[in-house]
């Protein structure tokens, strides 16, 4: 039943400033909207090149805390943040921070696939044209090509390349939505529920694809299932009412959790 | 009420059946049965009411359309025209249509005696009634225009005077003209003949679309011109000033503008002004626009900007609405790869809502198209014969417009112009036609499903 405790945060903390660690850390974050608190004073760290997966009932604030992330938030005329949350030990809630630039850095995958109505080229291609990542057409072909390969979307579609994307079925729309997302070679990549209108065979292919971005990308998914949190991440944070329950390692989470929450949602009592 | 009584206490299964009707199935149907015919009889009634109006108004104006002419032999006379024989532009322009009224009066008894026509009963002043009272003045044009063509003879078809042109449109009939102090039964006669010596005909008339309006006496020779060429500088006007203004405020309320009491007002006023009467603009416009701005009166830059007031709340609530149809997943997905707010409404947003702001603006300039009211208030229901310049300077030149100069005709005495209203309406027609035309391609050229 123990929360972190002070003296954990500050071990933690410790921890957290040590290089190539942690990547990002929340500190006391808090969010409200309007009136209405959904998160209260968050402490979590996401390590870097590893998946860390965020679970918990719906409404415990897993996807307010990840918005936070990328400050997609913002995008919120009612929503305030609190507290503080550094990338490589940089506050991105600074006012002399460019959320542009974080957003560059900090890439997200959304619950629907939402690729633009253009083309799989162009969905792709729109990142780095805007932020100058590439500007003569080969760079781009290359850029377009990497990506859709690293997502293993490439030799699906290279023959369609000029066609929509909004023409591809569930599962390869949010995989070109991952490749658009790596396409502007961000450090972190986001993922909000990424599986959830996908079949179990999409699914599969995408948790496949999370796997292998781990090497080289820091990941942070949001998950309902249990079993998906259980197969792709490594480390795992409950969360519930807006509180964070725990964190932990994936497999000490799901055989031995601390908290009794965590044990009972895992397990199927509620949530 | 009726529903809860009529449903029975207990079910017996036996006695069920799919192919008994119970009572409340049999109302519930005849309900829907009712309603049907209501919207029906709704839908057919438009439908007739439609029909009606556009019947009515092809049946009078689409014969203005056409206009009878008759065809002269002139004889520019350097006797008449020219005495001191040297084609001095200036001296030209001193003679009046008066000293060409004689020459076609020439042609005309030349003609009857030629084709052998008689002309009993008819004074050689009815003889000259029969063609329009504009015919001295297009003589006058075609001679100031070619000055080195006096002393030859010239073919003209000139047009034939309201009441014989009426008389092949059956709006003069014999017994009509009996008692009409403007015609006479033998100058129709006289018509008659000269229709069959092939003199007199009824063809297409251009100049009905090209010519400007013309005084009262003479309704054969008023066209719609100026009217259109006003209602086209005005529509130019709108356009350049209401779409930039419209889109711009839209993006700026839907995308950026905070929510607070300030843009609250700022919307329930936008959609109050859609909701004011024209007349109010009319009002607004002359008060601002030319009395205190001192802008010309009549001139389509005053009614361009009285109508540009109008269209703008079409235009902004069009605008937003299409704006707030794009789902916001489109948003965040640009947002999510690093795009500003403003590279995202520019790049994803606003290419997806142009089909809805296009056929709001198209709206908006077709409901302008049609407005008469305000353009009453500032002037533009004057009587102008001259065709305003070029833009941009003739937009500070006096002009009409085409719902204008529709009221303009209901208004005028000869019932020729009955007529002229109803062509002039069609015309009307045709122009918002093409222009929803235009909002129904442009909507389905450049709708994208998502």
């Amino acid at each position: 039943m123990n929360m972190l405790t002070d003296a954990a945060v500050e071990e933690k903390l410790q921890s957290a400033s040590k290089p190539g660690v942690s990547k990002m850390v929340g500190k006391d974050v808090t969010v409200h909207y309007g009136e209405k608190q959904a998160l209260f004073g968050v402490n979590l760290e996401v390590p870097e090149k590893q998946v860390m997966a965020l679970i918990g009932p719906s409404g415990c604030g897993k996807s307010t805390f990840l918005r936070c992330l990328n400050r997609m938030n913002d995008t919120i005329d009612i929503c305030r943040v609190g507290g503080s949350i550094m990338l490589d030990g940089e506050d991105i809630y600074d006012p002399r921070i460019d959320v542009v630039e974080l957003r560059a850095r900090v890439g997200m995958v959304f619950q629907k696939p939402n690729p633009f109505p253009k083309s799989i080229y162009e969905n792709i291609a729109y990142g780095p044209r805007i932020h100058g990542l590439a500007s003569k057409k080969s760079e781009f072909d290359e850029v377009v090509e990497t990506s859709l390969q690293k997502a293993g979307l490439f030799n699906e579609v290279k023959d369609r390349l000029h066609e929509p994307g909004t023409g591809l079925s569930g599962g390869q729309q949010q995989r070109l939505c991952i490749a658009r997302a790596i396409a502007v070679s961000p450090e972190v990549i986001l993922m909000d529920e990424p599986c959830s209108a996908l079949d179990p065979i999409a699914t599969a292919k995408v948790e496949e694809l999370i796997d292998e971005l781990r090497e080289n990308y820091t990941i942070v998914i949001v998950t309902h299932s249990m079993q998906q949190a259980a197969r792709v991440s490594q480390r795992t944070a409950m969360f519930h009412l807006g509180n964070l329950v725990e964190e932990g390692p994936t497999d000490k989470m799901f055989t031995n959790p601390d908290d009794k929450r965590t044990q009972d949602y895992i397990t199927g009592r509620f949530g | 009420m009726t529903d809860l009584t009529a449903m029975p206490a207990v079910v017996d299964s036996q006695s069920r059946s799919l192919f008994k009707r119970g009572e409340r199935t049999r109302r519930r149907h005849a309900a829907e049965k009712r309603f049907r015919m209501i919207g029906l009889a709704a839908v057919i009634f438009g439908i007739l009411a439609l029909f009606g109006l556009l019947g009515s108004i092809l049946n009078n104006g689409a014969s203005s359309f056409r206009q009878t002419y008759i065809t002269l032999d002139i004889h520019l006379d350097p006797a008449k025209l020219d005495k001191t024989g040297d084609r001095d532009p200036e001296a030209l322009r001193k003679l009046t249509t008066f000293s060409y009224q004689p020459l076609i009066k020439m042609a005309l008894d030349a003609l009857v005696e030629g084709k052998g026509v008689s002309v009993e009963g008819l004074t050689s002043k009815d003889l000259e009634g029969m063609i329009s009272k504009e015919a001295p003045a297009e003589l006058r044009r075609f001679v100031l225009a070619h000055p080195s063509r006096i002393g030859e003879t010239v073919t003209f078809a000139f047009l034939a005077d309201g009441r014989i042109d009426g008389y092949y449109k059956g709006r003069v009939t014999m017994a009509t003209a009996e008692l009409d102090r403007n015609v006479t039964p033998e100058q129709l006669r006289l018509a008659d003949k000269l229709k069959d010596a092939g003199v007199l005909a009824t063809r297409f008339n251009w100049s009905f679309l090209t010519a400007p309006d013309a005084s009262d006496t003479r309704p054969e020779a008023a066209g719609l011109g100026v009217a259109i060429l006003g209602s086209a500088y005005m529509m130019l006007i709108v356009l350049v000033l209401s779409l930039p203004i419209g889109v711009a405020a839209s993006i700026y309320l839907e995308e950026f503008a905070p929510r607070n009491r300030l843009t609250d007002v700022i919307e329930v006023n936008i959609a109050n002004l859609a909701a004011v009467p024209s007349i109010v603009f009319g009002i607004l416009g002359l008060a601002v626009f030319i009395n205190y701005a001192g802008l010309p009166q009549s001139a389509p830059i005053v009614g361009g900007l009285v109508l540009t007031l109008m269209t703008l709340p079409t235009i902004i609530i069009a605008t937003r609405a299409a704006l707030k149809a794009v789902p916001p997943s489109i948003r965040e997905a640009a947002l999510g790869v690093g795009a500003s707010k403003m590279q995202a409404i520019f790049h994803h947003v606003l290419p997806l809502a142009a089909p809805g702001i296009l056929t709001g603006t198209i709206i908006g300039l077709a409901q302008a198209l049609g407005e008469t009211a305000p353009l009453l208030l500032i002037g533009m229901v004057a009587f102008v014969r001259e065709f305003p310049a070029a833009p941009p300077g003739g937009f500070f030149d006096p002009a009409s417009a085409l719902p204008v100069q529709v009221y303009n005709w209901t208004q005028r005495g000869d019932p020729a112009f009955i007529e002229r209203a109803s062509g002039a309406i069609i015309v009307l027609l045709v122009f918002l036609i093409i222009m929803n035309l235009g909002a129904i391609f442009l909507r389905r050229r450049f709708e994208r499903r998502w």
